[in-house]
């Protein structure tokens, strides 16, 4: 399988997820956008030694996946390109910051050693609240929640077109792909003679695509505006559900519920 | 080059955003203006392609390692720098929606990085000067045509790779995220961005050749007769001149970087005492955040950042509130598996009442 049918089989996963039936899958998209925001805004916002304090938000997501029947392993498939990054950032962190903040017994910890464990918890954190919206909304319908957040027509009708044009050209790719390495055995990738002309190719054909589509478009009606979705309601669940979650960030944001819970084991 | 979520504070990330709307809005405006519906979907199939052949392998002779190709010298060569950098914003959207390839909150960091430069500074400070000069005489017609689109590529995607891999060091320095001076960080980035971007710009070249040798039509930027240029042209190859000097000059500053760290942080920042919303200020004339947002970033990342630092350090008390940290983030752990259990024991149990 090469790198073009992976990232289709990996939409196609998205699209699957986003079409179950759940509480979470049939609220709003605008609250689901919204909380998701929020929620990384207030993940970012934790200081570089405040291991403790972002440990508690690890809850919201748990939560919203064990509500929404969403199975995590295929989040963590997607952590192979969040972490590489984030651990070449953050592994430099020890060698620079060797003071010691804590001691456990024997075990001295500097402070490098927990700034890098906060950036990779980040990390995690930030990437299972944007899977988890992906994966409980509909694009279509997230698009037309956009659209009511004032973000340009133009804007979100291009992001929908290309959507649409993503997974037919990524598969004409993968096909090309294919039958080039059958043509050329043992070869790993394309040889410098076909760097031009393999997308060269495409990119011409797709232009006179792009010409056959404005004029289908054009056929069905189409004139400078673009029918989304229906748009689901903000109904009473949205505004619980973005109040409850809006209120457990900024209550977790301010109150070191991590430290106020052991000092009432420890004690 | 995707930054993730985690590498940014949420005020660089705002400025950021900010940025970049307003980038996008001027674009949208302009494009209104044309008033060119047809080229929605020209943009569409073209972001499209560009996602696509992103996962290409390009193999680099005489190496074993295979090189990638970058959108947005591509689409603004193709589609105009407005159009084109819309189109980055899409394809960007795409890849962090669905493939987790950069994050929601640094999506306007991004942005900035990748499409910004790439599509704006890359066209008009390099592709259109170097396209519409009188570089290449001797070469004939076609032949000088040919070796400007490759030195345009090049020279771009090269300097906007440079710029993008500032930027991302920059933006991370800023929010506070590594202990990594900003220079050692510098000397890691710039020179491995000079490689992949000499690469990059070379695959460029070779599809915009191709391009030109079957539809130059499709190339934006181009001079509309070649014979007819008027002589003040001249001046267009003496700014295609300067810029491929600015291109090597930075290209000897990266390598530069890398032996003497010290001495390029001494060189752009004055001294290291010298705070970064200082550093920001510099950054900003360059590169046109606004003022305002920058001081403020600089600002709130100080209280986020450098609070916790002196309010920790080497203070026993810290310790002592650390290990009830400890012990509390076991128990949200604890709390933790005790939602996955009732998540699951719930589930099972409706899968049970269907069956019967």
């Amino acid at each position: 399988m090469n790198k073009m049918q992976k990232a289709l089989r990996e939409l196609a996963e998205m699209d699957e997820l986003a079409a179950q039936n759940s509480i979470i899958h049939r609220l709003c998209p605008t609250a689901k956008l919204l909380a998701t925001v929020l929620y990384i805004a207030v993940v970012l916002s934790f200081g570089k030694y405040q291991l403790s304090g972002l440990a508690v938000l690890l809850l919201w997501p748990v939560l919203l996946f064990q509500l929404s029947g969403i199975p995590v392993h295929i989040c963590f498939y997607k952590l192979r390109i969040v972490l590489p990054l984030v651990l070449a950032v953050g592994l430099f962190n020890p060698f620079f910051d060797r003071a010691i903040l804590l001691r456990l017994g024997p075990l001295a910890v500097s402070g490098g050693f927990i700034s890098m464990l906060t950036l990779m918890l980040k990390g995690l954190l930030c990437l299972m609240a944007s899977f988890l919206l992906m994966a409980t909304t509909n694009f279509d319908s997230l698009c037309a929640s956009l659209r009511k957040l004032h973000i340009p027509g133009m804007l979100v009708t291009l992001l929908l077109l290309t959507y649409r044009y993503v997974g037919v050209m990524t598969e004409e790719l993968a096909v090309m792909t294919e039958a080039y390495s059958l043509r050329a055995p043992g070869q790993k990738g394309l040889q410098v003679s076909a760097w031009g002309s393999f997308l060269g190719q495409l990119l011409l054909r797709s232009m006179d695509r792009a010409q056959e589509l404005y004029a289908s478009m054009l056929l069905r009606g189409y004139h400078e505006h673009f029918h989304y979705a229906p748009m689901k309601p903000f109904g009473p669940g949205d505004v619980v559900y973005l109040a409850l979650s809006a209120l457990f960030f900024l209550v977790l944001r301010f109150v070191p519920a991590a430290q106020l819970l052991g000092n009432l084991l420890l004690r | 080059m995707h930054m993730a979520d985690a590498l940014l504070a949420p005020t660089v990330a705002a400025a950021m955003y900010v940025a970049s709307g307003t980038a996008a809005g001027v674009s949208i405006h302009k494009l209104r203006k044309e008033d060119a519906p047809q080229k929605l979907p020209v943009m569409a199939v073209s972001a499209a392609l560009v996602f696509a052949g992103q996962m290409i392998n390009y193999t680099i002779p005489g190496t074993g390692s295979s090189g990638h190709m970058c959108g947005g010298m591509l689409l603004s060569a193709l589609l105009g720098p407005q159009a084109g950098f819309l189109s980055m914003i899409v394809i960007l959207t795409i890849q962090c929606l669905f493939f987790a390839d950069g994050g929601l909150m640094a999506l306007g960091a991004n942005i900035w990085n990748m499409a910004f430069y790439g599509c704006f500074v890359g066209y008009y400070l390099l592709w259109r000067p170097i396209l519409r000069s009188r570089l290449f005489k001797g070469l004939g017609v076609k032949g000088a045509q040919r070796s400007r689109i490759i030195l345009a590529s090049v020279a771009g995607c090269v300097l906007t790779l440079q710029l993008g891999a500032f930027s991302v060091v920059l933006e991370t320095s800023l929010s506070g995220i590594t202990d990594l001076p900003l220079g050692a960080f510098c000397a890691l980035m710039q020179p491995i961005h000079l490689a992949i971007g000499l690469i990059e710009g070379l695959i460029t070249a070779a599809v915009l050749l191709f391009v030109y040798e079957s539809r130059p039509e499709l190339l934006s930027g181009l001079s509309p007769a070649e014979d007819s240029l008027p002589a003040k042209r001249s001046l267009k190859a003496t700014v295609a001149i300067l810029a491929v000097l600015v291109l090597m000059v930075g290209g000897g500053l990266s390598l530069l970087a890398s032996s003497n760290p010290d001495g390029l942080e001494w060189a752009l920042f004055g001294n290291a005492d010298a705070g970064y919303s200082e550093n920001m200020g510099l950054d900003e004339e360059n590169f046109g955040v606004s003022s305002a947002a920058a001081e403020k970033a600089g600002a709130v990342q100080e209280v986020t950042s450098f609070l916790p630092d002196y309010a920790f350090q080497g203070s026993d008390s810290a310790a002592g509130t650390s290990v009830s940290g400890i012990v509390g983030s076991a128990m949200v752990a604890g709390a933790a598996v005790l939602i996955c259990l009732a998540g699951g024991f719930f589930r099972r149990r409706k899968a049970n009442s269907h069956k019967h």
